[in-house]
């Protein structure tokens, strides 16, 4: 029997979701200062040092520039970190998966949850640097809160993509390959830590191809204090990569496990 | 104390519970999977009726453990049928695995939490929950002897605490069918003899029972039958005892390599068979007093016992070791 293209989790999900989230309460507190720790650091850093010498940009002071980049950044690494080094250890050093494929759950559901969940981690980390960029007065209004569906959206997309490279790595160290590739790239690429305008057109026009400028398209007008244009378009990119992503990371697994 | 079970007096309604007890628990028709081009499982037919302990035997890659994935849903079947209570496999692989149980032969339990989370979580990815699931889990947690333990970490326990939880993890859904691929791997005596104890338990409670073991003394104490299993098909299947009255004579006698050099070296005409194993020699005989008779002559020493199931695997896989 062949197995159908495109997955079919069903809402048994939940429990494997609520599994990684009993872990995750256990290591609550390093994890949570980790969340709001960064941040801080990032925005007094680069917000202070960097920020006077470069005033202020798109009409905005840097330190809110940066803090609407961060935000999105933050919940990439959150995500792939997630999906790559904590999925892995669960399916291969750990048999977490194994031992769920012995009731009623299946791949597509598991999948499906570490996704989810991945998405999740995402979504604290980008809710820490909300709660601490409004403290510091870096956030325009209560528009900003709609960057957070956002970000849980992107961060699923980044989650995904992290569970496609866990598909195919034989070891930890396969993880580098996807960050120096196209974490990083994306990363300094797609107007996070300045505008993406000042880069060359083919540069611009690369950042555009991948998802994590999209994002920042969006969450940056809503932190401060506008509406972002093209959300459609800006969307319909992160979602077709979360997508094609999810459907390709539960089949290859599919592959790796069921033999 | 009784572990839980499915079919609990009064609880099932009559049709059904008989329906089930009417077909296989367990029916296999010609299943087959090939690994780039070789056979693992070459055409197994097999039926095990519900209620029926049930020991699948054979060397290292025989296809054993191929053979439970695939009731399993673990691994694609290439040909043939696998249906479990009624169901197939793998079309219906989450209503199966609901009502199954599954001993893994490597630990699967999860390190980040204690003993009780691990049964608790466990339950909850078959839609367990309430105060029904805190009673059970409290059996179980007698059952296995682990209740001082409860809140342990699972890397503070001994190999066969390990084991005894992964057995009760397995009932948490009181399942009619358990899996159990080599469980006594690794495990001492004691804590052997402690599962044999609650797998016999279960047993009485008509839990039918599928399980794949090297231990040949395992096999002839706990199953009620066995198959042999050799490169991928069963080369034999019945009871312990009518296989060991079928394929070996009933006696056999050990010998010394050294003292059977002498023995041999005079092969008088006996009603025997000898075979070379390790240091030692076996003889295979139904009239232990003729051999005795020479082997005292000659003062040769030696001791005799009834032959066994290994004696069967032996005679009918072959006898050298693989890998």
């Amino acid at each position: 029997m062949r197995r159908p293209l495109l997955p079919r989790p069903s809402l048994r999900f939940v429990p494997v979701w609520r599994r990684n989230l009993r872990v995750w309460r256990k290591l609550m507190m390093p994890s949570l200062l980790g969340n709001f720790g960064e941040p801080v650091l990032y925005l007094l850093a680069f917000g202070y040092g960097f920020g006077r010498l470069v005033g202020e940009l798109d009409g905005m002071s840097y330190m809110v520039f940066i803090a609407s980049g961060i935000i999105c950044s933050s919940a990439m690494f959150t995500a792939s970190f997630e999906g790559m080094y904590s999925a892995y250890t669960r399916m291969a050093e750990q048999n977490t998966w194994l031992a769920m494929l012995g009731t009623p759950l299946t791949l597509d559901d598991i999948v499906f949850a570490e996704a989810v969940w991945a998405a999740s981690k995402g979504l604290i980390s980008a809710a820490a640097i909300l709660v601490v960029a409004s403290a510091l007065g870096l956030v325009a209004d209560g528009r900003a809160l709609l960057a957070l569906p956002v970000v849980f959206l992107a961060a699923f997309t980044f989650g995904s993509l992290a569970l496609v490279i866990t598909a195919v790595a034989r070891s930890y160290d396969f993880f580098l390959y996807y960050f120096t590739l196209a974490v990083t790239p994306m990363l300094l690429l797609s107007g996070v830590f300045f505008p993406l305008q000042e880069m060359p057109e083919w540069v611009q026009g690369l950042a555009l191809a991948l998802p994590l400028a999209h994002v920042v398209e969006i969450v940056r007008p809503l932190m401060t204090g506008s509406w972002p244009t093209g959300v459609g378009l800006h969307l319909a990119v992160i979602v077709s990569y979360g997508a094609v992503a999810l459907v390709l990371a539960t089949a290859l697994i599919h592959r790796r496990l069921i033999r | 104390m009784t572990p839980p079970t499915a079919h609990a007096p009064g609880g099932d309604t009559g049709a059904t519970a008989s329906a089930d007890r009417a077909r296989p628990a367990i029916d296999l028709q010609g299943l087959r999977k090939v690994y780039n081009g070789t056979p693992a499982v070459d055409g197994i037919d097999l039926a095990i009726p519900a209620g029926e302990f049930f020991g699948l035997l054979g060397p290292n890659g025989a296809g054993k453990t191929t053979t439970l994935r695939m009731l399993l849903g673990l691994t694609p079947i290439d040909a043939g049928s696998a249906r479990v209570l009624g169901m197939d496999m793998p079309e219906q692989e989450r209503e199966i695995r609901a009502r199954l149980g599954v001993v893994p032969q490597f630990d699967t339990l999860d390190p980040d939490f204690t003993v009780e989370e691990n049964l608790l979580t466990y339950a909850s990815y078959f839609g367990l929950s309430g105060p029904a699931l805190t009673r059970r889990i409290e059996e179980l947690l007698e059952l296995a002897n682990l209740e001082p333990r409860r809140h342990a970490r699972i890397d503070t326990l001994s190999g066969g605490m390990k084991r005894r939880l992964t057995l009760a993890r397995s009932l948490i859904n009181a399942p009619e069918v358990v899996i159990l691929d080599e469980p006594t791997t690794g495990l001492d005596p004691q804590a052997r003899h402690h599962l044999w104890r609650q797998l016999g338990r279960l047993r009485e409670r008509g839990v039918t029972l599928v399980l794949t073991t090297h231990y040949m003394e395992e096999a002839e104490e706990l199953c009620d039958r066995v198959a042999i299993i050799d490169a991928g098909r069963i080369i034999a299947c019945d009871s312990p005892r009518a296989l060991i009255a079928a394929h070996v004579e009933p006696w056999v006698i050990s010998l010394s390599a050294a003292s059977a050099r002498r023995f041999i070296a005079d092969p008088a005409t006996l009603p025997a068979r000898m075979l070379e194993i390790a240091d030692s020699w076996l003889i295979y005989t139904a009239d232990p007093a003729a051999v005795h008779a020479e082997l005292e002559s000659a003062a040769l020493p030696h001791s005799t016992r009834a032959a066994n199931l290994e004696d069967v695997f032996l005679r009918i896989t072959g006898h050298d070791l693989r890998e």
